[in-house]
Formats: C-alpha cells, structure tokens, sequence
C-alpha cells in the first residue's frame, strides 16, 4: 500500500504543478497569433507520441551528474536528481503535459471572442478578463486537465522505471510495484495491487466523464462544432 | 457474385483493397528470419555474448538473437511460454526450477562460468575503491549505490548478501537505488546518476564501463553466482541450440567468456 500511497501523492503533485505551468501556457496557445504556434503545439504533444524510453534517456543523460541539470542540482542540493520524489514530479510534469495543456487550450479557445471584445471595451485589463471571463468559462476544461494528468501519472511506468531507481516510499511506485511482483511470480500480490490500480483509474474517469460528458477529447475541439 | 456484381466498381476495388491490406500486414509478421536461434540472456553477458554469437554464426551461418534482461524476468516469462530456444541465467536456481516445471530439455544444464561482482566507481571518483574499498561507499560523497534489483536478478541478491556479510548494509539501506537488471544497474553509475554500484565483473570489463575504477569483492563475501545455461523444451532449433551451448561453454566460446571475466566451472 506504501506504493499506491506513493503513487497518489506523486499524481497530485504533478496535477497540482501542471495546472499551475499549463494555465499561463494554454492561454498563451490560445491567445497567440505567432506564425510559429504549431511550432509550440508540437512540442507540447510530443509526449503523447514520443517512447518513455526517449523522455527517459534524455532525463537520466540531463539529471546525471555530468548532464547539464545535473550539476547545477548537484551544487544546490549536494545529491543527484535522479532517484529522488522531485526528480519523478519533474519527470511526470513533462510526460503529462500534453494531458493538461490539451483540454485547457480546448475551454480557453471556446470562450466566445465577443465577450472578450465586451470586456475590453469596458476597460477590463487582461489579467482581469482571465480571471472574471475565460476562467469561470473553462471550469470543465480545467477539472478534465486536472483529472487527466492526475490519472495519467498515476499509470505512468517506463519513465519511473527508467530513472526511479526503484526506492521504497521514494521511487517505488504502484506501476513497479506491480511489475516487481510479476517478475517475482507473487501473481496474488500483483493481482491486489493491479485491482486496486483499475478500481481508482475507473472511478476517477468515470467521475470526470459523469461531471463533464461533452467536453473532454484528446483533441482540442471546438465546442459548438 | 450477384452482390459484387451490384456494387459499384469503384467500392469493389477499395474492398479489395482493404483486404490485401489486412492480409499483407499480417503476413509480415512471418517474414521474420526463419532457422535463427532466440537466446534470453543474463544483462551481464550484455558484454561477452555479442562476440560469441557472432563466432558461432561464423562458424555454422546460423544468426542467434540474443534478448537481455534480468534472469528473473525471463524466468517468468519462460514459465508463461515464451518462445525461446536457450537460457542463460545468471544463476543455477532459476534454470533448476525451471527443470522442475518441465520447461528444460534434461540433462541440458551447464554451469559456463562463475560470476564476479565489483564495487564499480567511474574515472573521476574522489575514492578509490581498489585502495579503500568499502570505505568508499561509506563516504558522504557517495549518495547513491546501484545494485541490481535483489527480486529477480542473481547479481542483486550477491550484492545485497555481500554488503550483509561486510556488515555495512544497515547503515547503506537508504542509499541504495535499484537498476531492473545488473546492466540498469551500471549504467545508473555511468551516467553519473549514482555515485557507486556494485555490478557484475564482466560488465565492468565492457568497452564503456573499462576506465572505471573497480574492486573485485572477495568470492568468500556471497554464495558463488554459478551461472547456468538451458536449452528449453520449448525451442525449435533444439538442434542448433545444444551447438551454441557447446560453443558457448567449450573450446572459444569458453575463451570468450574468460576473456570477459568468468571462472571456469569447476570440475566434476
């Protein structure tokens, strides 16, 4: 249960991280008139197509010692980054980042321009429009943001797998957890732990799904299409 | 006929199309080379292995290909059927209980080297494990020791029996990071991610872990890695399989692997 534990703590955080990066990004996405946005679109869908096994690679290389990242966090923290909680956040922050920036540029693009145009004739400035107008717009949008980076981290497995480490109440998470006790033949282990996993996945999605039936897609899609 | 005959030609042709792409991209899948021999080995042969496949297929112009991974991993996966034709293990119980289970050809088990383990640290380490040893992973600038996971592969559980028997483990448990298989585990040092591993002999005698500094941990500090080879029930080279494991355990095969670390089995 000390990974499952884990694993729920780790999903919350990097939800909680992406909202707070996604928020300004999404709304830079859908606000933007740069020629070069699906420039920004792709890299921020990479992860959907990408291998864990490319964000992992390019983690540990960045995270070791020797790697860029690496030494600077080892001059402020005295220890490598790899191996550590943060380390898995700031692994699970780029592999779900599409997961949240996907569904909140999909609200932030369907709140009608008019009102937008209305605000601004009224003298609202932009950081007032967000918060007064597009935010209480996008509620949904940002409950399916939330939800889906929570519950995609919370299944995520090759990225931990490669620069977790494998720690107990560290690193180990529900998805090694299950994996170790497959390779060990402890098939009753795996089985509680892997019904647990399925039960939690369900009830979250089919939460968002009861709470929010037409607004999630994978694919920004405007609304009223 | 008579329903072809009322589709339009156009809707005909993009049918057949459909079904010659079905078909094609099933067939593909049985392309794959037919008469080559499916080795699962060890991560520690990652190193020797290579080169032993390569002189057998020169020898006899059968292709092996070779899968790495822990032994544990394998040993599950060969309990669930996996098609394989030869085992290399990196122990003798995995192999042992497989026979038990019918999944190995009898009397096919071969002891085809004893494994070392070594306390492994990179060039530019500020100790130096050959001088000080232990010492050196119990200095504070050593964070992280990577050891191969003790669940399910052979070099973990030396590891782990060899810090137990030095008396050292109690105090070292926390620093401990756990690679998949002892090859993880190496490259966990290697990239600078961990300050210390304890990693197979003859990994550290590969090309990129050679300039490493290393300390070969006294054989009397954990039971003997006696590592064992099968040829399973399952394989359909049988024949080809009992060659490469002669190849491999005798004459240049054996050469191979000493060249890369391994004691000579000891005789019966």
């Amino acid at each position: 249960m000390e990974a499952l534990w884990l694993s729920l703590r780790l999903a919350a955080c990097t939800a909680v991280i992406l909202l707070l990066i996604g928020m300004p990004l999404a709304y830079w996405l859908a606000q933007t008139r740069w020629r070069g946005k699906f420039l920004a679109e792709s890299v921020v869908a990479l992860p959907l197509v990408l291998p864990p096994t490319v964000l992992g690679f390019y983690l540990l290389v960045a995270m070791g010692a020797n790697g860029p990242i690496g030494k600077l966090w080892v001059a402020l923290f005295g220890h490598t980054l790899a191996f550590t909680f943060f380390g898995l956040v700031v692994a699970s922050v780029l592999y779900s980042l599409p997961f949240a920036v996907q569904p909140l540029v999909a609200a932030f693009e369907s709140v009608d321009g008019r009102l937008l145009d209305a605000a601004a004739v009224l003298g609202a400035g932009r950081w007032r429009t967000f918060r007064e107008i597009i935010l209480p717009l996008s509620v949904p949008g940002v409950i399916t943001a939330a939800v889906l980076s929570f519950s995609h981290t919370l299944g995520e497995f090759g990225v931990v797998l490669m620069v977790g480490g494998n720690m107990p109440g560290i690193t180990r998470t529900v998805s090694i957890d299950i994996y170790d006790h497959v390779q060990s033949l402890e098939y009753g282990a795996a089985n509680r732990m892997a019904i647990a996993l399925l039960l939690i996945s369900f009830a979250v999605l089919s939460t968002i799904y009861a709470v929010n039936r037409r607004v999630w897609s994978p694919w920004p899609v405007k609304r009223g299409e | 006929m008579q329903i072809l005959s009322k589709m339009p030609l156009k809707e005909i042709f993009g049918k057949a199309l459909l079904v010659i792409l079905v078909a094609s991209c099933l067939a593909l899948t049985n392309f794959a080379q037919e008469k080559t021999l499916r080795v699962a080995a060890a991560a520690d042969l990652q190193a020797a292995l290579p080169e032993t496949a390569k002189a057998f297929e020169a020898q006899t112009g059968t292709p092996v290909d070779i899968a790495y991974g822990s032994s544990g991993n394998f040993y599950a996966q060969i309990q669930n059927g996996a098609p394989l034709d030869v085992f290399f293990s990196a122990d003798k119980e995995y192999p042992r209980k497989l026979e038990e289970s019918g999944f190995v050809e009898p009397h096919s088990a071969t002891i085809y080297g004893i494994g070392k383990i070594v306390l492994w640290m990179p060039a530019n380490a500020q100790c130096s494990p050959e001088r000080d040893r232990w010492l050196c992973l119990q200095d504070p600038n050593v964070k992280r020791i990577a050891i191969a996971n003790p669940a399910h592969a052979p070099y973990g559980r030396a590891a782990l029996a060899a810090l137990q028997k030095a008396g050292i483990y109690d105090a070292l448990k926390a620093k401990l990071v756990l690679g998949e298989n002892v090859s993880q585990a190496a490259q966990f040092v290697q990239s600078g991610n961990a300050e210390a591993g304890i990693i197979a002999y003859s990994l550290a005698l590969s090309p990129a872990l050679q300039s490493g500094r290393r300390w070969i941990i006294p054989a009397e500090l954990y039971p003997p890695i006696e590592q064992t080879v099968v040829v399973l029930k399952a394989a359909k080279e049988k024949h080809a399989a009992q060659e490469f494991v002669k190849f491999a355990t005798q004459g240049a095969g054996r050469e191979i692997l000493a060249k890369y670390g391994f004691a000579p089995p000891p005789v019966r």
